[in-house]
């Protein structure tokens, strides 16, 4: 057992921690939310000229080859600095999936530009009605000469305002709920028959809406056997959600330090509000759930890369409900330790708050993993 | 025992919910029950409507105007107003400093300003809290200086409600330095158009202007404008306080937020999922506990008594219970409460909703509502009132 980082892995986090530090301000990443992309494409440039963009990627491919735990650190600083861009959507979830489904002619293609950060993916799973269930898919996809054509309507695709092509799911057979007949597509964003209403989410990040109407993807733009995408999208979602905890400890760091600096320096009755003890056990209990959601950060990194299996699903939706509901506890909390001043735009705590509740609206929220892990009860 | 209205008391029941049928605007019911933002006209316009039957100032004696209701008519009324959606009133004028004034105002005062509260002439915000002056209240610093007929007031007030819609603000200054804390501060009235106000907008988390810093240079104040004694300001913000905590568990609202997650979860076909349906039974129960807990401190009430330190636990119950529907219905909404579309949540949207039209209002405010455990004596405060006045620890 040991969990200490390797010299590598220290590098890599000093390398992301400053380059967030230098480039995400307050003030900076207010800039970028309001700019168009919503995000800063320099920033992009810099993380694929650091090599960062192709840490999730195998040798094989062009990538760096990085562990579950080089996910873990780059996405901790990124969540540090309440980034907007779509790391985790993009390389980590995308480019997950595409490595996973990809054909050699299609990982020839795309792989090159994403690991260089010229290229961004966007995945499109959610449906209005899908509420994080990957098989519900009502999106259909219709056998035409030489390809498919897809009509339905995605939700809230992060990053898919800017992505250069977009990962999205569709059936190919079979009936909404089917385990079988989910295909995945790489569908260009500015094809006939697609239209995107963009808009920006409550924590930060710009998505958008996908409207596909009869939108003909040809047949060298299917990731995978037809119907057989399932399993993949599974997987990949696992790895999304290891990045995604890792993510929600850098922010809740951050919340907590915030939080325990205020303690210290405001003062009413005479004295720092530190001084009352209900606010120092409430403060305590912050910390000790950042440490427990740390540990439960930690154990999804060591197992996203693994084969899958019953048990690393498990300890998947343990850390995403883990994390989830200390993510929750600590955004409130720091909101009311802090008073009004928590609650205003112009102080970074807000946003973090906010970014904290919002992560549970991704990938599933509490309710969702531990319904998954009662389910893996019965076939423990 | 009887836990029951009695006879009289519904059909004034019944009375409230006929006129809320035939008189509470449908759009403004719309927008409060959605979770949208409420615009300066929505407010007036249920304020004047309120008027025309006699019911706007439910708190006030017959004499000035008011209702003369019992304080269970008012809590029927309230819980029938929410349950249609009406707004909740902005309290400011009619629920803070009037009742200061018809307590401790002068007579030129009160005939001055209590019609004009009345029929809409005024709106009134709230100037006690300073920056450095939150829960410790009394540790105000804005000061005013008596200058032959005038206060010169100079400081800074802050979180200042809807204060760009108002034309007068109620403020505590300090007036003489001189005095421990409490003592020394006075209870002025101040029309914001006095030169040397300006008023600057907070943006809180969830991009809504709600709340103001409100700056004085060298504000005069006419010596007319001071309510009570000078020095005695304390006595009447306690007067006050006490008025802003009853009926502020919102049981009304909350029964109103319960009943729109339940059809919202319906209509996103979530209720046959056992743990949402859980959470749901969870936050009924309490709500029901709280309710009846309402109900024993009225009847104490109506037989007289003064509502103490009992009212601490129901405005800490009943923000808390607030903030638990709010995100149950963030949660039902799922992935779709992500979308930021401030322009759904304007009052003039007439559009088509990007998803639903209650998709837009939950997650902002389940963030605005973040505010309900820390102002009017946050949470942390009124545990400790109870601490000391219920189990004298
Ligand atoms: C949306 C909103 C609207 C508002 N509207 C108005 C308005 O119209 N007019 C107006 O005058 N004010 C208004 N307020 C101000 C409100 O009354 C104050 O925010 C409140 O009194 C708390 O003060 P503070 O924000 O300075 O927090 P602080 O007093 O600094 O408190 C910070 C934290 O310390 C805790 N704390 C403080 N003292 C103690 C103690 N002794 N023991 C234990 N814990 C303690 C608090 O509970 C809180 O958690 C509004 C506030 C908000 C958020």
């Amino acid at each position: 057992m040991d969990f200490k980082l390797t010299e590598e892995q220290q590098m890599l986090q000093d390398t992301v921690a400053r380059l967030v530090r230098d480039s995400y301000g307050f003030e900076q990443r207010e800039h970028f939310y309001r700019s168009e992309p919503g995000f800063s494409r320099e920033f992009w440039q810099q993380l694929g000229e650091l090599g960062l963009c192709g840490m999730p990627f195998s040798e094989a491919h062009g990538g760096f080859g990085g562990s579950g735990v080089d996910n873990m650190l780059i996405m901790t600083e990124l969540g540090r600095g309440l980034c907007l861009e779509p790391y985790l959507q993009s390389q980590i979830h995308a480019g997950g999936l595409l490595q996973q489904l990809g054909s050699v002619e299609q990982l020839e293609r795309l792989l090159p530009v994403l690991i260089s950060g010229e290229l961004q993916l966007a995945v499109a799973l959610e449906e209005r009605q899908s509420h994080y269930q990957l098989l519900d898919v009502q999106t259909r996809a219709e056998r035409v000469d030489g390809g498919w054509e897809l009509s339905g309507r995605k939700v809230v695709v992060i990053g898919g305002h800017s992505a250069g092509m977009l990962l999205v799911s569709a059936r190919t057979r079979g009936e909404a709920r089917d385990e079988q007949g989910i295909s995945l597509f790489l569908v260009d964003p500015q094809a006939e028959g697609l239209s995107r209403k963009v808009y920006p989410t409550i924590d930060g990040p710009k998505a958008c809406d996908l409207f596909l109407e009869r939108v003909l993807v040809r047949d060298t733009d299917l990731l995978g056997e037809p119907g057989q995408a399932l399993a993949a999208l599974r997987y990949q979602q696992g790895r999304a959600i290891a990045a995604q905890c890792a993510e929600a400890i850098g922010s809740m760091q951050e919340a907590c330090q915030l939080t325990l600096d205020y303690l210290k320096t405001r003062q009413q009755f005479g004295k720092p509000i530190g001084k009352f003890q209900a606010l120092q056990h409430r403060m305590v209990d912050m910390r000790t759930e950042l440490e427990l959601a740390t540990s439960m950060a930690i154990l999804a990194a060591c197992v996203a890369d693994q084969a899958d299996s019953l048990e690393r699903s498990r300890r998947l939706a343990a850390a995403k409900f883990i994390v989830t509901r200390a993510a929750r506890f600590i955004a409130e909390q720091a909101i009311q330790l802090h008073g009004g001043i928590g609650m205003t735009w112009e102080y970074n705590l807000a946003h973090h708050a906010k970014r904290l509740v919002m992560l549970s609206h991704q990938l599933g929220d509490d309710d969702h993993h531990l319904s998954a892990y009662a389910e893996l009860l019965h076939s423990a | 025992m009887d836990i029951n209205y009695s006879a009289e008391e519904l059909a004034f029941r019944d009375q409230v919910r006929e006129f809320l049928r035939a008189e509470l605007p449908a759009d403004i019911a719309e927008r409060v029950r959605l979770g949208k933002h409420l615009s300066k006209n929505d407010h007036q316009r249920w304020q004047r409507i309120l008027n025309t039957r006699g019911w706007y100032a439910a708190n006030w004696p017959v004499e000035f105007g008011g209702t003369g209701w019992s304080v269970v008519h008012k809590h029927i009324f309230e819980e029938e107003c929410a349950a249609f959606g009406a707004p909740r009133l902005i309290s400011f004028g009619v629920n803070m400093v009037a009742p200061v004034i018809i307590k401790f105002g002068s007579a030129e005062q009160k005939a001055y300003y209590l019609p004009r509260i009345l029929d809409g002439s005024d709106w009134w915000c709230q100037g006690y809290s300073e920056p450095g002056a939150g829960s410790d209240l009394s540790s105000l610093k804005t000061r005013g200086v008596r200058e032959g007929d005038h206060y010169v007031v100079n400081g800074q007030k802050t979180w200042t409600t809807l204060g760009q819609h108002a034309n007068k603000i109620f403020c505590l200054v300090r007036t003489d330095p001189q005095a421990q804390q409490q003592r020394g501060i006075s209870f002025l009235l101040i029309d914001m158009a006095t030169p040397g106000i300006s008023v600057r907008p907070i943006i809180t988390l969830d991009g809504e202007h709600e709340v103001n810093e409100v700056f004085f240079d060298n504000v005069r104040v006419p010596v007319a404008n001071l309510v009570g004694e000078a020095n005695q300001g304390w006595t009447c913000a306690k007067y006050l306080l006490s008025h802003e905590r009853t009926g502020q568990a919102g049981i009304g609202i909350s029964k109103a937020a319960l009943a729109h997650l339940k059809q919202v979860a319906a209509r996103e076909g979530r209720l046959d999922d056992p743990l949402l349906r859980a959470q749901i039974a969870e936050v009924e129960m309490q709500l029901m506990a709280i309710e009846v807990s309402t109900l024993r401190i009225l009847a104490a009430a109506q037989a007289g008594g003064v509502p103490g330190a009992e009212s601490s636990i129901l405005k800490i119950k009943g923000s808390e219970i607030r903030q638990a529907i709010s995100h149950l219905l963030r949660k039902v909404i799922g992935p779709c409460a992500l979308p930021f579309l401030e322009d759904e949540l304007d009052p003039a949207f007439a559009g088509a909703p990007l998803h639903a039209d209650y998709a837009a209002g939950p997650a902002s405010q389940y963030l605005n509502l973040r505010k309900l455990s820390i102002y009017g004596g946050s949470n942390e405060i009124q545990k400790n009132i109870i601490a000391k006045m219920i189990l004298d620890l």
